[in-house]
């Protein structure tokens, strides 16, 4: 038995000819020439000799199988007839794939769906939130269950670890408020006024909202994808069927780690953004340090720190339960895992400025 | 006539630090026989495949697969030679954001010039030839139960109908119809396609069903090959053992009983 075994062999065309009255075809018939001689099988018509075929594979037999109707294969080695029967009766039938014409109804319940989907998505939201509380609560009757280790190691990972990139963007906003507020302020020659313009926006609402969208980006996709992995190695159900509780050793320590770090990143980021903006004070408008400390001080309320720190725990608790909801939605396959992940990103971020604007209204309004 | 030998393996070393797995292991493969490797947990048997199947180099011998040197090879020709290989990993390893059928395309798409119509029937025909429905090619590997991702598996690394397949396992985690199924289906491919097979297995009954030779792994190399009966006269304790025990003995009866 001759088989055609190197590759030059394999990849080299079939020969179809006409001798006499007969079809022949001849040389080696496989996946990679069979898209050839598809186009030229046509031609054939009649008997097809195919004693001169040296390597036959599935594709091959496949190709031959379907031009069967028209043609009467003949000469077919033994082993090529036991491919040829095998393929022809595994030939799956595709069921009738009828489509239908999108109506308006079709878009009409589409529509319903997703509003529906996005109340649905609001529901579960605020039924994480709940779990994460009832479970608060139960600490606080039962302090020995607060899963400790965890909790300091989720608090070294999103609080301790974020504190150069925070530090960094703050102080670089600083620096970019007072160098753009001394532009302006020096054209009325009310240089000094770039302190206020500093303390009151870093103070207020940049340090704690930038932190916020930095500590969403990084912790909210971290989550998802911490937890979401796990759900997709049925590890949660594990989890379950154990009587553990992955609410309590999975969310609580995030979320309160995310709850106790996130304030502290605040003040972090507002002492290096005033920092910041002291330093470039100093070099372009030639305020010293000393004169801007006493004008911070004298001029800027504590209301305003007040203000800022306020929205640091409403922010933490946004983007930890949103950051563990997305997680509990990934399904079984990896491309879920990506979408939830960046989707919980861009959920957290939204939701911490929207939260944001409602407090700016409210102390607007309250006259803070 | 001579057998011809499609994979020779020599003088192979395989370790992982001090840790010895293989040492001076050799084995020669025949065209178009179902060899079955068997031996204890951590003799090395999932470890050698991947060393045939190019995933792991050995620390030293000799691996030559369609006589071609297959370690000290160019990397055109090291491709040409996993063109005409296809492995079915243990729980099909199948690529989670495709569906069944273009995971089975996936190695079809390498071939220049084939077209797309063709290649999805072609496709189609290799998720049938496996056993699978052909709503099942429409189906997400996580939508599909273990001996279906396995079918699946099968079919993809059938996709370009290779002269070796290797198993990893393939009736592991199995009910006993799916299992038998399989090897029927194994033994029916390799007898239509004139697949050489290589396969990792546990399963008695599976080696019973359809392997033509049994290599046994122990003392770091081949120890024994041969055919079941000839298995069954060895007096290595382990061998003894595996071959004489309790679910041997039951696996045999069944054998027995069919034929």
């Amino acid at each position: 038995m001759t088989v055609a075994t190197d590759p030059e062999t394999v990849t080299t065309s079939p020969v179809l000819e006409r001798d006499g009255g007969v079809w022949r075809l001849s040389g080696v018939l496989t996946v990679r020439n069979v898209s050839a001689l598809a186009a030229e099988l046509p031609r054939a018509q009649g008997a097809l000799d195919l004693s001169g075929l040296t390597r036959l594979d599935t594709a091959g037999a496949y190709l031959l199988h379907s031009h069967s109707g028209a043609l009467e294969l003949t000469g077919l080695r033994p082993d090529h007839a036991a491919l040829l029967d095998r393929v022809a009766g595994t030939i799956p039938q595709p069921p009738d794939p009828s489509r239908h014409p999108l109506t308006a109804a079709q878009i009409l319940e589409r529509i319903g769906r997703m509003v529906a989907n996005a109340g649905g998505f609001l529901v579960e939201i605020t039924d994480m939130l709940g779990l994460f509380l009832a479970r608060l609560g139960r600490i606080a009757r039962h302090p020995g269950q607060l899963p400790m280790t965890a909790l300091v190691h989720h608090a070294d990972q999103v609080g301790w670890r974020a504190i150069p990139i925070v530090s960094l963007m703050s102080f670089l906003i600083g620096v970019v408020l007072a160098f753009q507020g001394a532009v302006q302020l020096r054209q009325f020659g009310a240089e000094i006024f770039v302190v206020d313009l500093i303390s009151i926006s870093i103070l207020r609402e940049l340090g704690i909202l930038l932190t916020a969208i930095i500590v969403a980006g990084r912790t909210a996709s971290s989550f998802t994808a911490a937890i979401g992995s796990m759900k997709m190695r049925e590890e949660i159900d594990a989890m379950r069927t154990l009587a553990i509780d992955p609410a309590m050793v999975l969310f609580v320590p995030r979320i309160l780690a995310l709850l106790i770090t996130l304030p502290i990143l605040g003040l972090v980021a507002n002492v290096m953004g005033l920092f910041g903006g002291a330093l470039m004070s100093w070099i372009e408008l030639g305020i010293s340090p000393a004169v801007f400390l006493t004008r911070l001080l004298e001029e800027t309320g504590t209301n305003h720190v007040l203000v800022g720190f306020v929205k640091a725990p409403v922010f933490a608790i946004i983007i930890g339960v949103i950051g563990c909801h997305a997680g509990m939605q990934v399904r079984g396959n990896a491309e879920s895992l990506g979408a939830q992940t960046s989707s919980a990103v861009v959920r957290a971020i939204f939701a911490v400025i929207l939260a944001d604007a409602l407090f700016s209204v409210f102390f607007a309004m309250m006259d803070i | 006539m001579t057998r011809d030998v499609v994979i020779k393996l020599r003088g192979l070393r395989n370790a992982f630090g001090a840790d010895v797995v293989h040492d001076n292991l050799d084995l020669d493969v025949h065209r178009g026989e179902v060899l079955g490797v068997v031996g204890g947990s951590g003799t090395g048997k999932s470890v050698l495949l991947r060393c045939i199947a190019g995933l792991r180099p050995p620390q030293a011998g000799s691996i030559e697969i369609f006589g071609q040197d297959a370690l000290n090879c160019s990397e055109t020709a090291r491709r040409a030679i996993d063109q005409r290989m296809g492995v079915m990993f243990q729980d099909g390893a199948l690529f989670s954001s495709l569906t069944v059928r273009e995971n089975v395309e996936v190695p079809m798409r390498t071939i220049d010039g084939l077209d797309a119509g063709l290649r999805r029937e072609l496709a189609d025909l290799k998720i049938a030839m496996s056993g699978l429905p052909y709503k099942a090619g429409d189906n997400y590997p996580s939508e599909l139960s273990g001996g279906m991702r396995k079918r699946a598996g099968l079919a993809r690394a059938l996709a370009l109908d290779p002269e070796i397949v290797f198993l990893d396992e393939p009736t592991a985690g199995l009910d006993p119809i799916g299992a038998s199924a399989f090897d029927e289906l194994i033994r029916g491919l390799s007898r239509a396609m004139g697949l050489t097979v290589f396969m990792v297995t546990h399963d008695l009954d599976s080696l019973h069903a359809c392997c033509d030779r049994i290599a046994v792994l122990a003392d770091r190399r081949v120890k024994y090959t041969g055919t079941m009966e000839e298995m069954l006269e060895i007096d290595h304790p382990w061998v003894h053992e595996y071959f004489h025990g309790p679910r041997a003995r039951a696996a045999i009866a069944t054998k027995d009983k069919v034929s």
